[in-house]
């Protein structure tokens, strides 16, 4: 079968699964009267369509930061307005200054759905498919393999699809990043980042990678000469796209400050609700969080932060090469997801982990039927295409009867959040055996094996 | 967790656990009213003695199918119990607590697992099943055809129906007819017959072909009858085998004298006027049935093909009442496309015939699913379905030239605009108030062509196929 005709059948599989999920609950559903998230978007459709551009950030009496305030860049908020027009054309209910708030209908959900929808199909996929196809080492059937396994990814359906959010639109600009870098298209690659960057503040977990890669670059071709004539197009490219995108911030000082502010809430404490990183599960022993002044704890955070960054975006520096670039976003997304201040659940996106927020959402069994199938997929496919080891395979087991314990047993009363607080330790424990893995095999480089001829 | 040696068969279960899985993502889709039927069967047959099961009616929705059917339905809902009690209770009319919603769905997943085991043995049936790559294996092809069958996906586990249960049952008495094992097969179609009566249209097929092929033991050399070769004994057998499942299915109603309120069942007899074009009468369509397949028939009784001259058959009976049938509904259309799908794999012809019948039949069931969040959901399967039968058909098929030719391609590729017209711009313009039935009716014409057109071809190839006849081997 052609390869075309693969690819399809795999954006298809992965274009049903997320439809279907998107039938099940939302965020907050029914819950006034905060609702969740997919409130919040509504929330921002309405105050980006209602409200002039320097009140979008501010506390005024048309716009309570206290109710879902913005709190993602200004991209985030030209999305939400050109969602707005639509809803607008659609039904203007949806988007009524303060009478709409809370509005749930089956129609609205419908349309916020396909917004979602819209997006992925416009930036997401096309962006993992040009990538499986161009960038995976292999035979077209273990790229095709590639392909569905990233499209059936159940954290972010779950997360885009159930939840409810927009990670495609950044994760893909960040893709597409990647994808320009890896093509030798730094500049698109760059102004590719930098939207991703001004869509989600979380992006800035890949952002040292990428500074360092294209630096490298620049010093490898020589900082007196073509390095410096790249290095300046480079930045050149970036700093006019953070200009257009504040662009209607930048007429008063003020502006940018108040919406830096509200991007990075250091005023919200060192975590919230249970993650899997250092912080939550060293407050499970020690009570990090009441012991240590504020200040302490972002000290301490950017610290260990930076000290877990360093090795591998230094290595990356000094040798910059895709198979580098590759690890030290692994590893810088790692680190910041572990030890930064204020980090969410779903910064992580790797379903069996987010399993307590979802529950809440009322996405069980979407939750265990992406996860399922993802996990068989991938672990079917990786054994037939790569012959690789059996522990892999006694880790689903393991997984679906830790899944089946937090599900169906009740914990002790005397502590109520055990199996969540179990789950994100576990979790955590996971991601820092990572972490120095990864690092691990980008600083010291092992002979990679080339892949086997096949014989299918 | 079996070990990562490279199974041949393991892609066989991966196949079928995906589409499980699929089909658990479409639990909370839209479901119809036959999901209050199938509710409601399973209250009164949980809550009321058998002797009450054809008279109950406080639901609108009453019992219409053979008896053993209502068994089934009774086995579940001993399990039903577990989960919702409430759907029990006859006069809980259109319950749909989330435990009912979820038992329902599961129920026909799980069921679907005799489809399964069918598919597996047709699989078996296939004369060559060499292929260098595995998506272009036969075995392969026929068996995504069938799993992951479009038509059976959204009218089972989004409309709700138990098709893949029947059509298992069906699919595994045609392999083992294919296998041989005839004695097996027409028990299988028996019971079948007592699970749905639909399957009463093809009942010809499988006569004509049991009593030339079976009860007459050998063929001349030229293929004509030979009539000494009668065995009184496979007769006899054969219609002990029918009698006594019908009588296990309809006896206990016998007995109590409902037999004529157990064979009422199937609307039937629901005539109508109509305004502009002549009315039709029952009887009309049934002589019109009668009519379209007897060539058929007196084909295989001619020359017979062996089992896939009774499969052809099969199928144009299927068709024929379909086409010509009385208060035929759209899903009937799955009973021609399932069968087919044998043969599509192992004829070049076959598989455009299958081509065209299934990408139009399938299209022709997207008015089933009217709502708005549905309708993602049914492009992309059909997409998904109809990219994969083509391409693997044309690949399947590669020497010989183009599977389609240019007129074949281009009325399947008017299905694209007429989705469109129909489904997004019709709704907005004036005329969807004042006719709301327009694009239904086009959508029926536009696909009526394709059917026809399919079942005329299936006829020429059967009356002009020049394979040669297969002695039926002795038991």
């Amino acid at each position: 079968m052609e390869n075309w005709s693969l690819f399809s059948l795999c954006v298809l599989l992965g274009l049903t699964s997320r439809w279907a999920v998107s039938f099940h609950s939302y965020s907050g559903a029914g819950k006034p009267p905060m609702f969740g998230d997919y409130e919040a978007q509504r929330h921002w459709q309405e105050v980006t369509y209602n409200l002039p551009v320097h009140e979008w950030y501010f506390n005024t009496t048309n716009n309570d930061l206290n109710y879902w305030g913005l709190d993602y860049p200004p991209l985030t908020a030209y999305h939400s307005l050109v969602c707005a027009y639509v809803a607008k054309l659609l039904n203007p209910e949806w988007v009524e200054l303060h009478a709409s708030r809370g509005y749930e209908s089956h129609s609205h959900k419908l349309f916020m759905r396909a917004t979602v929808l819209f997006t992925d199909i416009l930036i997401y996929i096309p962006a993992v498919l040009l990538y499986c196809f161009y960038f995976c080492d292999g035979s077209s059937k273990q790229k095709v393999a590639t392909a569905l396994c990233i499209l059936l990814y159940p954290g972010l359906i779950l997360i885009d699809y159930g939840h409810f959010q927009y990670n495609s639109v950044s994760l893909g600009l960040a893709l597409w990043g990647i994808l320009g870098l890896g093509l030798g298209w730094d500049l698109f690659g760059s102004l590719a980042f930098t939207l991703a960057l001004n869509y989600k503040q979380m992006e800035l977990y890949h952002s040292l990678p990428f500074f360092c890669y294209l630096l490298g670059k620049c010093i490898k071709q020589g900082l007196i000469g073509r390095g410096f004539f790249q290095l300046a197009k480079i930045s050149l490219t970036v700093l006019v796209t953070f200009a257009l995108c504040w662009m209607p911030f930048l007429s008063d000082p003020k502006q940018p400050l108040q919406v830096l502010h509200r991007l990075f809430p250091f005023g919200r404490g060192l975590f919230e609700d249970k993650v899997a990183n250092t912080w939550c599960s060293l407050n499970v022993l020690i009570k990090i969080k009441t012991l240590l002044s504020r200040e302490t704890q972002l000290f301490l955070s950017f610290a260990l932060t930076l000290l877990f960054i360093l090795p591998s975006s230094l290595k990356l520096l000094s040798k910059p090469n895709l198979w580098q670039f590759k690890l030290a976003l692994v590893n810088s997304s790692l680190a910041f997801f572990l030890f930064s201040f204020q980090v969410h659940e779903k910064s992580i996106l790797l379903a069996a982990f987010m399993l307590p927020l979802l529950v809440k959402d009322g996405l069980l069994l979407p939750y265990v039927v992406t996860s399922l199938a993802f996990l068989f997929l991938s672990l079917y496919l990786l054994s037939h295409l790569t012959r690789t080891n059996e522990p892999l395979f006694w880790y689903f087991p393991f997984l679906v009867i830790s899944v089946a314990t937090f599900v169906w047993l009740e914990p002790p009363a005397k502590f109520p959040d055990l199996f969540p607080v179990l789950v994100s330790i576990l979790s955590f424990l996971h991601f820092l055996g990572f972490i120095i893995y990864f690092n691990l095999v980008q600083l010291m480089e092992p002979q990679r094996k080339k892949s086997q001829k096949k014989t299918n | 967790m079996a070990a990562p040696v490279t199974n041949d068969q393991s892609w066989f279960f991966a196949l079928a656990l995906g589409v499980s899985f699929l089909k658990c993502l479409l639990i909370n889709a839209y479901h119809s009213t036959d999901f209050e039927v199938h509710r409601n069967w399973l209250a009164l047959t949980h809550s009321l003695p058998a002797a009450q099961w054809y008279y109950e009616a406080t639901s609108e929705w009453t019992l219409d199918y053979p008896p053993l059917f209502a068994w089934f339905e009774y086995g579940l809902s001993h399990i039903a119990r577990f989960f919702d009690k409430e759907m029990l209770v006859v006069q809980n009319l259109n319950y749909a607590s989330p435990a009912t919603i979820l038992f329902q769905r599961l129920s026909v997943i799980v069921a679907d697992v005799v489809f399964f085991y069918a598919v597996k043995e047709c699989c078996k049936c296939l004369r060559e099943d060499k292929g260098k790559y595995l998506l272009g294996k036969p075995s392969f092809i026929l068996t995504v055809l069938l799993l992951w069958n479009f038509g059976l996906i959204i009218v089972d586990h989004i409309h709700f129906q138990y098709n893949g249960f029947l059509f298992g049952v069906l699919l595994l008495s045609i392999a083992r007819h294919f296998q041989n094992r005839h004695f097996e097969g027409a028990l299988l179609f028996s019971i079948l017959l007592n699970l749905k009566h639909i399957y009463l249209y093809i009942a010809p097929a499988y006569g004509i072909y049991l009593l030339r092929c079976f009860c007459f033991t050998q063929s001349n050399a030229d293929g004509s009858l030979q009539w000494r070769s009668f065995s009184v004994v496979r007769l006899v057998t054969l219609g002990t085998i029918v009698l006594s499942t019908f009588s296990v299915s309809f006896g206990p109603f016998i007995a109590l004298g409902q037999l004529p309120q157990a064979s009422m069942t199937g609307g039937l007899v629901q005539e109508f006027q109509h305004s502009v074009l002549p009315s039709v009468s029952p009887l009309a369509t049934l002589v019109c049935t009668v009519l379209s397949i007897l060539p058929a028939l007196f084909r295989i009784w001619h020359r017979p093909n062996g089992a896939r001259g009774f499969l052809r058959c099969l199928v144009i009976c299927a068709l024929g009442s379909f086409m010509f049938g009385w208060h035929v509904h759209e899903k009937a259309i799955l009973m021609a496309i399932l069968p087919l799908s044998l043969l599509a794999v192992e004829s070049r012809e076959d598989a455009r015939i299958f081509l065209i019948l299934s990408i139009t039949g399938h299209y022709s069931l997207f008015p089933l699913l009217f709502t708005t969040q549905e309708l993602p959901i049914k492009i992309l399967l059909l997409l998904l379905f109809t990219i994969f039968s083509l391409t693997s058909l044309k690949t399947l098929f590669r020497k010989g030239g183009a599977l389609l030719n240019p007129l074949e391609a281009t009325y399947l590729l008017g299905l694209i605009p007429l989705e469109l017209i129909c489904e997004f711009v019709y709704p907005l313009t004036v005329w969807q108030k004042t006719f709301p039935f327009l694009p239904l009716m086009l959508t029926s014409i536009y696909c009526a062509l394709g059917v026809t057109y399919a079942f005329i071809r299936l006829y020429i190839s059967l009356l002009t196929c020049s394979d040669s006849t297969k002695k039926i081997k002795t038991q």
